[in-house]
């Protein structure tokens, strides 16, 4: 018989009020043999200041005086609370402090080392996509860009960034993309789902040319700071919707991309649908195409039915995984959608993780498991 | 079943959980209201360490309106997916069907009785003027 006694803090008390302060057991409770590539892996910033070095004075002064005016109102950040301490794992809190998601070192403990990841992709979220005053905005995304190399992808080469740019801006969003391209430190241009105007709109387009110019697939991640109501038919109640609601507006973001002829305009561009699902992309093309025979002349750009756009250029990152109760609908809709097009992704550490051990049921062929955990990841993204 | 003696009373009080593992099973034991509850320390969802969660208590409702908070400190709910298990039975109440948290049975017995066995407590010198924590598994 063995009992072992493990040193760490314990909470203080049930008092429901308090239980955020219960602190993480740095446990890993699941390992993974085979190496995967996760690309959806959320950098956050241990304190408020940390980009300041990155940062042009004048900016210092101007976010301590003015601060941030984003596009959907007097809120920084997300305007639904999240359920879990910044969007976060409970257990996900560096020991040294500073929000889950802060700590290279606690992240390669944690994450990258028990789970096997030989390539992680950045997404930072809290970045200057969204704010009104579109200097500030560059300035910021420069700043972030500036940041994922110095503390993440130059000290952990498993790690690749992703380039963050003034997304309302398409003149200075194209500027970091070409002052960016070709700097082996990054791997796509990362959007967000909701924006001022559907991402197909030519505002947005000057972003496209710059990324396939520079060869790097644009990555299009659920949330965002457009100012519009989070749904289609206007602010809901619950956070639940908010949750559910990333599928519906991901899927007004490819109809616009694919009916605005982004797609013929850029025949080599690559997108990435990061963090809406993709049991939607099915219906979704069997629809464009029964009304794209009814209504072509509308968009006589198009050369091809709709579905084949989005069969040609668009990958789809797993989480949060489709979980249908029957093993045979989800396979079903992976036969649909491609098994060379779904890229895993944990989330980490944000609170919908989906665990690697855990994910796709048994059945799929080793070659399928292969292409979906690392292959498919490492042909989008050129990583060897 | 085994029944392993954990830690003498006084270091468990109310409102305080310890977490060890018993034969390479990672366990919780909880003190609530000087009641001891034993769970396995892996959500069955998806693995995490299901008791670093918050203990909450039980909403529900039984018509459209009604709102009935009960069982306060009773529930945990998973660091990861927030999913709610009874802390008493390891039921699980957003999946009840398909899964079910590991939970242990924990009593308090006195030192005189655990000196006589068959109980195992090589790490825990037992004395018999004390009380003792003890898990069956």
């Amino acid at each position: 018989m063995n009992i072992q006694f493990r040193d760490r803090p314990e909470p203080a008390s049930t008092d429901v009020a308090k239980t955020s302060d219960i602190k993480t057991s740095h446990i890993k409770t699941s390992h993974i043999k085979t190496a995967i590539a996760d690309c959806d892996i959320h950098p956050a910033r241990a304190t408020k200041t940390e980009l300041y070095p990155y940062l042009a004075k004048r900016w210092h002064e101007h976010l301590e005086t003015y601060d941030k005016r984003p596009y959907h109102g007097m809120m920084e950040g997300p305007p639904y609370p999240k359920a879990q301490p910044n969007a976060s794992r409970r257990d996900a809190y560096p020991p040294e402090g500073g929000p889950q998601g802060s700590s290279l070192s606690f992240m390669q403990q944690q994450h990258l080392d028990p789970n096997n990841v030989v390539l992680g992709v950045l997404n930072p979220l809290a970045t200057g996509q969204g704010i009104r005053n579109h200097d500030l905005a560059a300035a910021i995304c420069s700043a972030i860009n500036d940041w994922q190399i110095e503390k993440w992808t130059s000290k952990d080469k498993r790690l690749k960034g992703s380039i963050v740019v003034a997304n309302e801006d398409g003149a200075a969003a194209a500027a970091e993309i070409r002052t960016r391209a070709g700097d082996k430190n990054f791997v796509q241009v990362l959007l967000l789902s909701r924006n001022v105007e559907p991402l197909g709109q030519r505002r947005y387009w000057p972003i496209y040319e710059a990324a396939e110019e520079a060869g790097l697939p644009v990555g299009i991640h659920a949330f965002g700071f457009g100012g519009n109501p989070i749904t289609a038919s206007g602010w809901p109640s619950f956070y639940i919707e908010e949750m559910v609601g990333h599928a519906q507006c991901q899927q007004t973001v490819l109809a616009s991309l694919v009916l605005e002829g982004v797609f013929e305009r850029h025949p080599t561009l690559k997108m990435i649908m990061i963090e809406a699902g993709f049991g939607w992309a099915p219906s979704l093309s069997w629809r464009l195409d029964k009304t794209f025979k009814r209504l072509r002349s509308e968009v006589p750009h198009l050369k091809r039915p709709p579905s084949e756009y989005i069969r040609e250029h668009i990958w789809w990152t797993t989480q949060p995984m489709e979980d249908p109760e029957r093993r045979d609908h989800l396979f079903q809709l992976i036969d649909w959608i491609g098994w060379d097009r779904l890229l895993f992704a944990t989330d980490y550490p944000h609170w919908d993780y989906d665990d690697p051990s855990r994910v796709l049921p048994a059945g799929a062929s080793d070659a399928n498991r292969d292409a979906f955990y690392l292959g498919n990841a490492r042909k989008l993204y050129g990583i060897v | 079943m085994v029944r392993h003696v954990i830690a003498p009373v006084d270091e468990l009080p109310p409102g305080t959980r310890k977490f060890l593992t018993i034969d390479e099973r990672p366990i919780a034991i909880f003190n609530i209201k000087g009641e001891f509850f034993g769970l396995l320390n892996r959500c069955p969802h998806q693995g995490a360490a299901l008791c670093e969660g918050p203990l909450i208590g039980l909403a529900q409702s039984s018509d459209p309106g009604a709102i009935e908070y009960t069982r306060a400190g009773e529930i945990i709910r998973c660091p990861w997916h927030g999913w709610e298990f009874d802390i008493r039975t390891g039921q699980s109440y957003c999946d009840p069907k398909r899964f079910r948290a590991k939970a242990y049975p924990v009593n308090v017995e006195p030192g005189a009785a655990l000196v006589k066995g068959p109980y195992v407590a090589e790490t825990i010198k037992v004395a018999v003027e004390s009380d003792y924590v003890v898990v069956e598994l």
